[in-house]
């Protein structure tokens, strides 16, 4: 879902990278008062895995793929805002070093990608976990759950940032974007309870750190 | 050094960027979208080239071309979050 630079006009993408550095500013506010001794491994290995993964794209219907975002994992582990910094340098990575992104749409990939995702995921996986209780397999749907809807509500964001910027009608965009997300939000939905299927078998310790 | 488990999370993210030849090249859904309902023509060319489209230029074989690429991008990332976190932690304590 990496905006190229483009299809948004020059007023949405500047927007993007306005709220884009709020949050950032907020976001290191936010964690450095909370960062213990287990999250700075976690924090590094975290991304690392998200960029690797999001380069595995797998296929869906339509000769069309997809690929994790990442942004709920890294959310429900260690909370919105360390979410924000880990998908911020992943994102800023793949802008600069690998020209996937453009660079004046950098924010507003940001705020899909990193923001929304990460917040949808998040609060949808607090939300499950709070109605339906915290056993190992509800906290495996809850996840998945939460992952499946934050890439649908991020490409929700696209399509209205697609429109506004007048690239495409919303009536248009908006069912072509959240048809195609609802199907790659299937994978990120499995890949996400598969992780946390993986944290709570060797680590469920770190499945408490989601404060920060 | 004490083998941690942050350490081998951090071989399973690379052997994830050593499969990245595997990936589908098909479109992605927001390049589908574009192709499909005609705007994917206003996309514009990025100001500079470094690693563009994952793969590491002038490389003749283009699964190692990607790997590497994969291996680089993998490892960056851990360093620059891993100093952010180290960053944070020290500046929390302050």
């Amino acid at each position: 879902m990496h905006i190229p630079d483009g299809f948004i006009s020059a007023p949405v993408a500047t927007a993007g990278c306005v709220v884009a550095a709020g949050c950032i500013a907020y976001a290191v506010k936010a964690t450095n008062k909370k960062m213990g001794e287990k999250e700075i491994p976690l924090m590094g290995v975290l991304a690392a895995f998200i960029f690797a993964a999001q380069m595995l794209n797998f296929p869906i219907a339509g000769g069309t793929s997809g690929h994790l975002i990442g942004a709920a994992l890294a959310a429900i582990l260690l909370g919105p805002w360390a979410g924000v910094l880990i998908m911020t340098c992943v994102l800023a990575v793949q802008c600069l070093i690998f020209q996937d992104g453009g660079l004046f749409a950098l924010g507003a990939n940001i705020v899909n990608m990193g923001i929304i995702a990460g917040f949808v995921g998040c609060y949808v996986y607090r939300g499950g976990t709070f109605l339906f209780g915290g056993h190992k397999r509800r906290i495996l749907v809850s996840g998945g759950i939460a992952a499946w809807l934050s890439v649908v509500v991020a490409s929700v964001v696209c399509a209205f940032e697609l429109a506004i910027s007048g690239t495409v009608p919303l009536g248009v965009a908006l069912p072509a974007m959240a048809g195609v997300h609802a199907l790659i939000g299937i994978g990120e939905g499995a890949i996400t309870a598969a992780v946390l299927a993986l944290v709570m078998a060797t680590r469920a310790d770190l499945l408490e750190l989601k404060k920060a | 050094m004490k083998f941690k488990w942050w350490h081998g999370a951090l071989i399973f993210a690379l052997l994830l960027a050593v499969l990245s030849p595997l990936a589908s090249s098909f479109p992605d859904g927001l390049e589908r979208v574009a192709e499909n309902k005609g705007f994917i023509e206003t996309a514009r060319e990025a100001l500079f080239n470094l690693i563009p489209d994952y793969v590491f230029p002038g490389i003749a074989n283009e699964a190692g071309a990607t790997i590497l690429a994969a291996i680089i991008g993998t490892l960056l990332i851990f360093g620059i979050t891993y100093g952010l976190a180290r960053l944070l932690k020290a500046k929390g304590e302050a």
